[in-house]
């Protein structure tokens, strides 16, 4: 074997493995985050995680800032779906003070929750899809979710990060375009999702690819603290809608799909079932908001006058409303103490509120129970021994959005 | 007939607004040549044909995303060809929050990148920090590579996002050809460091 | 029976003693103290109990409470029995000058990075994390940034003008 031994130079080591770096700069539609990993020829052997490349200090940011302010900065979590780290923010804020909202406002930020579930599993979907070769599904519903970021648009004035809402309810009651948006999305988009699951799911290609790979059992998972469709997709069960229900989802009627294997393509299906089920609660409630009449179809937001921005032309008339709207504004109104712990169910799982206060305007401490970042750390036990372009599908199809990452 | 009809109160297209013919530079023709600026020659065809490098971390990435998209078209402008190769696009598009931790990526990328090359901070975060004064963000990618045109918003509407990218067409269009050999950009560049 | 607040804490009661103590009941969820040496204790019999099984980890952080001397970094467990749906708190608190506390990655897979997440912003020392260093913040930093003792912003920088925000 003489001729075929290379000599080294001094000093080198020799290993079978050879490291690639999948950088934190990679193909635009994932997000800031590294891995190192150790392959084998295509098989991967190990593989090290560095987060942190946008880490923007969320929660320092909020021991500064009153309560309104704060609402902002949740935006910037999973930007995919905004409008449920506002609502979660908010319910939060009225669990913590006790406020009761009235089932109109309910139902509305229930119709707001379940579209921004859609607009974030349809970014996770799609973007599988390009990661295993097929753009056309991505560019196809990126039109639809133009439709919900106008209907957005309609009742906050922004799209992507919205500032949706108020603590109590909304800040405008919904307008007659917008209702009228909605119903062509619920005409339009049931269609365009039958078209895009007979483009994947029982497309040999596709199956292919997704079964069988980056796959976790229910006990691993629980484990890892998986939540959200993760860890329906490996079977078990829990989603905060049901267990700790806010916002009337009590009121509904829907069912959690749940998967078996917990690999690529039950979460794809996972993640198709949920909108499929969001479009059902938005229907549902939809109904409901258009059998309250007369005063009641005028609800927006409770009764709670130091907490809810006063209307402006109270503002410019009346001394009370005045009085309210400088002290909200300029947050000179002091929390109650006490330790609260809320959580949502955002669109990656359980997105949590820990909120400390001691009595200020700000809160003393508030943490934010991020599901990608406690799931991102399972990412070398679910691609260890596959290969490296599934080690690519199985990324996209956690739905890791970097702003929740790092936060 | 196309599956999406938003605009409720929809007005008739005029055909004679609809199609518009490139402006061409100035120069002298006559009876089969057209003699004109070297620079303005090559600033056309380098206009309408950017590859840009989307550079996205966060936000400003997602509306990124739905510019490219079908309904507010980026490859209309000639970057039909979004790359991730720094060696073979024109266009850095730094579109998010950069931190401090990914200050010398950015950094390295944009010193991959072969000349010319244009810099666009999309968003207020790549601008001067954004919402985002705090220890760990960068206040602005100006403090590590030079930038030709930034663009306010959180994040920008996609419209703002091509009118950003029209005014870098803009730039590039009247850029002189010696410009990237010449003394100042030179000190530019040494101002950041960078050879 | 299904479990509620009263039965986790007989349950505590029996088993510890007094060194748990500091019941409280916030908003429904269950809260309570013990000494930063028994929490790997507490933390594997509230998994290993029949009746009580709480198996899932929802969260770790800590607390920078400075007027509190000797107790001044509280670290809060928040855990969730998800058959019975209760979920209850548990905090352990350190001093500055000895952050050790023994970590919980050989019961809980997920206390991995948030451990190093809370040693990035706190600077509480985990002992036996098989990889405790800065996860968030740059590795270079010298000091945890959450505590209050240590600004929001970047001291450094020239561009923004502290008097125009109210902080000069």
């Amino acid at each position: 074997m003489e001729h075929n031994h290379i000599t080294l130079p001094e000093g080198s080591i020799e290993k079978t493995t050879t490291t690639l770096n999948i950088g934190p700069t990679h193909p635009a539609t994932h997000g800031v985050f590294q891995n190192i990993m150790e392959v084998d020829g295509e098989r991967i052997v190990s593989s090290d995680q560095t987060v942190g490349y946008i880490h923007r200090a969320f929660e320092k940011l909020a021991e500064r800032r009153p309560l309104y302010q704060i609402t902002p900065i949740t935006d910037r979590l999973n930007y995919c779906s905004s409008p449920i780290n506002n609502m979660g923010w908010h319910i939060t804020c009225e669990r913590f003070l006790n406020i009761e909202t009235p089932k109109r406002v309910d139902y509305l930020r229930v119709i707001i929750m379940e579209l921004a579930r859609i607009s974030d599993h349809l970014i996770c979907n799609s973007i599988v899809g390009v990661d295993t070769g097929a753009y056309t599904g991505f560019l196809y519903v990126m039109q639809y979710r133009e439709l919900i970021y106008e209907i957005y648009e309609e009742i906050c004035g922004s799209r992507l990060t919205t500032n949706i809402g108020r603590i109590g309810g909304f800040e405008r009651n919904f307008s007659n375009t917008a209702f009228t948006k909605l119903e062509k999305f619920l005409n339009e988009y049931p269609k365009v999702l039958k078209e895009f699951e007979n483009l994947f799911t029982r497309n040999r290609i596709f199956m292919e690819r997704t079964q069988g790979t980056g796959g976790i059992s229910a006990e691993r998972a629980m484990n890892y603290g998986f939540t959200g469709p993760n860890l329906r997709a490996a079977g078990v069960d829990y989603d905060v809608r049901v267990h700790q229900p806010y916002s009337s989802y009590q009121d509904f009627n829907f069912t959690v799909p749940v998967g078996t294997t917990g690999d690529n393509y039950d979460r794809f299906l996972v993640r198709n079932a949920e909108m499929w089920e969001s479009i059902s609660i938005i229907k549902q409630a939809y109904e409901k908001v258009q059998a309250f009449k007369g005063t009641d179809a005028e609800v927006y937001h409770a009764d709670v006058p130091e907490y809810y921005l006063p209307k402006k032309e109270d503002v410019y008339t009346k001394m009370e409303a005045l009085i309210w709207h400088f002290k909200i504004i300029m947050g000179e109104i002091d929390l109650p103490k006490g330790q609260i712990y809320s959580p949502v169910e955002g669109g990656n799982g359980e997105l949590g509120f820990y909120l400390i206060s001691d009595g200020g305007r700000t809160p003393f401490r508030l943490h934010f129970r991020r599901p990608c970042f406690i799931y991102y750390q399972a990412y070398p036990e679910l691609i260890k021994g596959g290969m490296l372009s599934d080690a690519v599908v199985t990324m996209s199809s956690l739905n890791l959005i970097a702003g929740e990452l790092d936060a | 007939m196309r599956p999406v009809r938003f605009n409720i109160h929809p007005k008739e297209a005029e055909i004679a607004d609809a199609i518009g013919m490139g402006k061409a530079p100035d120069g002298v023709t006559g009876d089969g040549f057209f003699a004109t600026q070297l620079s303005s020659v090559v600033g056309l065809a380098r206009k309408n044909s950017l590859w840009p490098l989307p550079f996205a971390t966060s936000c400003c990435g997602i509306e990124f995303m739905a510019t490219m998209a079908s309904h507010y078209d980026l490859s209309r402008f000639g970057s039909e060809r979004v790359g991730f190769s720094p060696r073979q696009c024109d266009l850095l598009m730094v579109m998010g929050t950069i931190a401090k931790k990914m200050a010398p990526v950015l950094r390295q990328v944009y010193i991959q990148m072969a000349e010319p090359r244009w810099v666009i901070a999309v968003g207020a975060c790549a601008s001067s920090g954004g919402i985002f004064d705090t220890y760990s963000v960068l206040q602005g990618i100006d403090q590590v590579i030079p930038v030709d045109v930034y663009v306010p918003g959180c994040p920008p509407r996609p419209e703002a996002i091509i009118d950003g990218f029209m005014k870098i067409q803009d730039l590039v269009g009247q850029e002189s050809i010696r410009r990237r050999n010449s003394e100042q950009y030179k000190t530019l560049l040494n101002s950041y460091g960078i050879q | 029976m299904s479990l509620n607040n009263e039965i986790i804490q007989e349950k505590l009661i029996a088993k510890f003693g007094d060194q748990v103590g500091q019941f409280a009941i916030s908003y429904g969820m269950l809260s309570f103290e013990a000494p930063k040496e028994m929490n790997l204790k507490v933390l594997q019999f509230l998994y290993d109990e029949p009746g009580l099984e709480f198996t899932f980890l929802t969260d770790i952080c800590a607390v920078n409470y400075p007027d509190q001397k000797g107790a001044e970094l509280v670290v809060v467990y928040h855990l969730h029995n998800l058959k019975e749906n209760v979920r209850v708190r548990f905090s352990v608190s350190t001093s500055l000058d000895n952050t050790d506390v023994f970590t919980a990655t050989k019961l809980f897979e997920s206390a991995n990075w948030m451990e190093r997440e809370t040693y990035d912003f706190f600077g509480i020392n985990f002992v036996g994390h098989p990889n405790l260093k800065r996860i968030l913040n740059v590795d270079e930093m010298d000091y945890f940034p959450l505590r209050k003792e240590f600004p929001l912003e970047d001291q450094t920088r020239i561009d923004k003008d502290d008097e125009m925000f109210g902080r000069g």
